[in-house]
């Protein structure tokens, strides 16, 4: 545990200053946006109405989704900027209605009286409105401030570095301390942040109060020095870094967190620089191969084949991986291999279960499946799979739930469903002691594990030299065993990738 | 000196004028008491001279000078201007409030703060004692008094004032109207005064002009409007403060 809590906080630096300067980029290209706009907005009633519609519909939009269409107008390019652009647009809305707000509760009189002792418009608003409504401002911008570094977090799905980072891995290899690493730092920036604020703008409404007290002057160097302090931190990362040598790229589940770090270590211990992006969306991941922005990650037969592919039927493992090395020769991605092993989807049941109803195929189900209730992952019944699988055998079950993975082992062993759709790599297989049942009709398609790997890598000797020697060398066991130790024993995901390269070299 | 000529002003182009073809002057160090009911064009008529509302035909001048000719911002750091409101700046002190036409003008800072202590002491607010604080500690008659002080901060020879008492209690109110007459007689102002209270046009105004639907019904002094009114509309609102005086007259024989 405390060599967990340890292996997080080494990625602190790394994912704090990513999730600074996303969050200060958004908020100051916000602020520098929403000011001027709030006050266009109030000093015109034709623009007021229509602005605060827009900046408010863009609020009602899902994060989720605005990050997605930002990634989707840029024409797939993940990483800082389409992060950038959707945190800015979310800011936009307390800042800019704050503004109005602000603007328009300046006193008339004090505005008449500014007019009447001969100020220009100009000088009303820089002298008179603008000071009179910066606390009004200064709120919405610091409730922007809290909102941006919450939203953050969600940027690790398209390629941005965040306090996200932790708490999606968190999530999915079920590491509680990464989570909570990644939601305390997260909350303690948006604290953090927003006191500084305050203390700015604390230190500004004093600035012409002539008794400068001593401390006044102590708490002003302090905030300076903080703000310094922040700004350096944020604005190292905008300094041009050593390119990475390669990009190692991974989905968001166990497997490939342990993959990509294996991948990933190999290659550091050859001295080359490397870029981890971690946690990708399957599609994501897969046009970035193909457009280069990824050198290497693990993809399965059957997912190229049933999801970019689109076939339906099951030609058996061998046609399958021919079928995908042609196809992908044609989009122009290289392979490095089969890692060795097979990550597919098979019926599983509890060992007392399948030998008290005497079951270790899926023909031995058909007489009972009626009585059963089968338990999925949140797609299987939606893949092309499921029906084969129903029509092959001509089998339904009495009752279908659908799962997240973790939850559906529990109910398996929980015996709140008779058998699941699990995965053979997956370590609770073995954890669990259930049995796999055979598929002699076939209906369950292959997904041998390969490396993808981009044209530009492909074509660097070394490279695929060390790749090649990876090849075929990783057995289903000995990775079913290095999930197992994430996800089974609570192991941290560097202990499982110490734990495979072990077992490779044995090899 | 302030010459108006022949000035109309409309809101809705022409149909109804808020103020009708009015013609008066305001000579050098005179103080004109501008009076009627709400909606009888004074404040229009007012502040058209500082061109916070520009008239729709007819010449202003002040000074000599059309006003449709300057710089509305210049013109009106030239005039001073005292309203109802008061308008304090609430961000800034007492001081940079009296400081602040000056200010606009360029003027030096040494300048400025010497001018500012004159003018507060003027006010009965010394310097020293309230330049810091905050127009938000001062009481409602304090802060008008501020006001007057920033109206005649940068020396101006014309000020005009819109209903600069009216939401004063009435003790401060005679005060302050007490000190303004000081203050306009000793500098030479020349004042145009905007009010509904006949009494404080009578005791402060050297002429009245008596306003109603547009138009200025007679201008004349407080006595010429006592004892000979043009109108029944202005021997209506003189007899009011006529009744009263009478009736504290009697009460003071009867003890």
């Amino acid at each position: 545990m405390n060599e967990n809590l340890r292996e997080q906080l080494l990625l602190l630096p790394a994912y704090f200053q990513g999730h600074l300067l996303l969050t200060l980029a958004a908020i100051s290209c916000g602020v520098l946006i929403s000011v001027p706009l709030g006050v266009w907005a109030e000093q015109s009633v034709r623009v007021k109405r229509p602005l605060l519609t827009t900046v408010s519909i863009i609020q009602t939009f899902p994060s989720l989704a605005i990050l997605a269409l930002v990634v989707a107008l840029l024409g797939g390019r993940i990483g800082f900027l389409p992060a950038f652009i959707a945190l800015t647009l979310y800011s936009m809305l307390p800042i800019v209605r704050n503004t109005v707000t602000g603007l328009e509760s300046v006193s008339n009189s004090v505005i008449e009286a500014a007019k009447g002792i001969g100020m220009s418009p100009r000088q009303i608003l820089r002298e008179v409105k603008l000071p009179l409504a910066m606390p009004v401002i200064v709120a919405g911008i610091r409730t922007a401030m809290v909102w941006t570094v919450g939203l953050a977090t969600l940027s690790t799905l398209v390629g941005a570095t965040s306090f996200g980072n932790y708490i999606f891995t968190g999530i999915q290899t079920r590491n509680l301390v990464a989570v909570t690493v990644g939601s305390l730092a997260s909350a303690g920036l948006a604290v953090g942040l927003d006191s500084l604020i305050a203390c700015v703008q604390w230190l500004v409404e004093r600035r012409n109060e002539e008794v400068d007290s001593k401390r006044l002057r102590q708490l002003r160097v302090a905030v300076y020095a903080v703000i310094a302090l922040v700004a350096a931190i944020a604005l190292y990362g905008i300094l041009p870094q050593p390119r990475a040598d390669f990009v190692v790229a991974g989905k968001p589940f166990t497997e490939q967190y342990i993959m990509a770090g294996l991948l990933a270590g190999e290659l550091e211990e050859a001295g080359y620089k490397v870029e981890r992006q971690l946690g990708l969306g399957s599609d994501v991941v897969f046009s970035a191969i193909r457009s280069g922005s990824v050198d290497i990650y693990v993809e399965y037969t059957g997912t190229i084949w049933a999801n970019y592919m689109n076939r339906e039927s099951n030609p058996g493992r061998a046609e399958i991986r021919a079928g995908v090395i042609e196809y992908l020769q044609r989009q122009g991605v290289q392979t490095a291999g089969f890692t060795g092993f097979q990550n597919r989807y098979a019926l599983a049941m509890r060992r007392d279960r399948a030998e008290a109803l005497g079951v270790s195929s899926i023909d031995d189900l058909l007489e009972i499946a009626d009585e059963l209730s089968a338990g999925a992952d949140l797609e299987f019944f939606g893949r092309s799979e499921w029906l084969r699988l129903r029509d092959l055998y001509n089998i339904d079950f009495a009752r279908k739930l659908t799962f997240d993975p973790s939850l559906m082992y529990t109910a398996l062993v929980e015996g709140q469903v008779d058998l699941i759709t699990a995965y053979t790599t997956d370590g609770r297989v073995a954890a669990f002691d259930l049995v796999l049942l055979d598929d002699p009709r076939g209906a369950l398609l292959a997904y041998d594990a390969m490396y993808l790997v981009s044209d530009s890598a492909a074509s660097n000797p070394a490279f695929m030299g060390m790749m090649g020697s990876l090849a075929e060398n990783i057995p289903d066991q000995a990775m079913r065993q290095a999930n197992r130790l994430v996800d089974v024993d609570g192991e941290s995901i560097n202990a499982a990738i110490d734990y495979l390269r072990g077992e490779i070299v044995e090899d | 000196m302030i010459e108006l000529d022949n000035v109309q002003k409309s809101y809705d182009g022409g149909a109804t004028l808020a103020v009708a073809d009015t013609s008066l002057t305001v000579a050098s160090g005179e103080f004109l008491g501008l009076i009627g009911a709400s909606g009888c064009g004074k404040t229009t008529t007012l502040k058209m001279i500082n061109r916070l509302e520009e008239p729709s035909s007819g010449e202003i001048r002040v000074n000599g000078r059309n006003v449709l000719e300057q710089n509305p911002e210049s013109l009106r750091r030239n005039i001073g201007y005292v309203f109802q409101g008061i308008g304090l700046f609430p961000h800034r002190s007492v001081a940079q409030n009296v400081a602040a036409v000056p200010r606009l003008l360029g003027w030096s800072e040494d300048a400025i703060r010497a001018r500012c202590e004159e003018c507060m002491d003027l006010v009965g607010l010394p310097y020293a004692e309230y330049g810091e604080r905050s127009p938000n500690q001062l009481s409602g008659g304090q802060q008008q008094r501020v006001g007057v002080a920033r109206a005649l901060a940068a020396k101006p020879d014309v000020v005009l004032m819109d209903e600069p008492f009216g939401a004063l209690d009435p003790i401060t109110r005679s005060e302050l109207q007490e000190e303004f007459k000081n203050i306009q007689q000793r500098m030479d102002l020349t004042v145009v005064m905007v009010t509904h209270d006949m009494t404080e046009a009578l005791l402060l105004a050297d002429r009245i002009a008596v306003m109603r639907e547009g138009k200025v019904l007679q201008i004349g002094t407080p006595h010429e409007l006592l004892t000979a009114p043009s109108h029944d509309y202005v021997r209506d609102i003189v007899a009011m403060p006529r009744k009263k005086a009478q009736r504290l007259e009697e009460l003071m024989r009867d003890e």
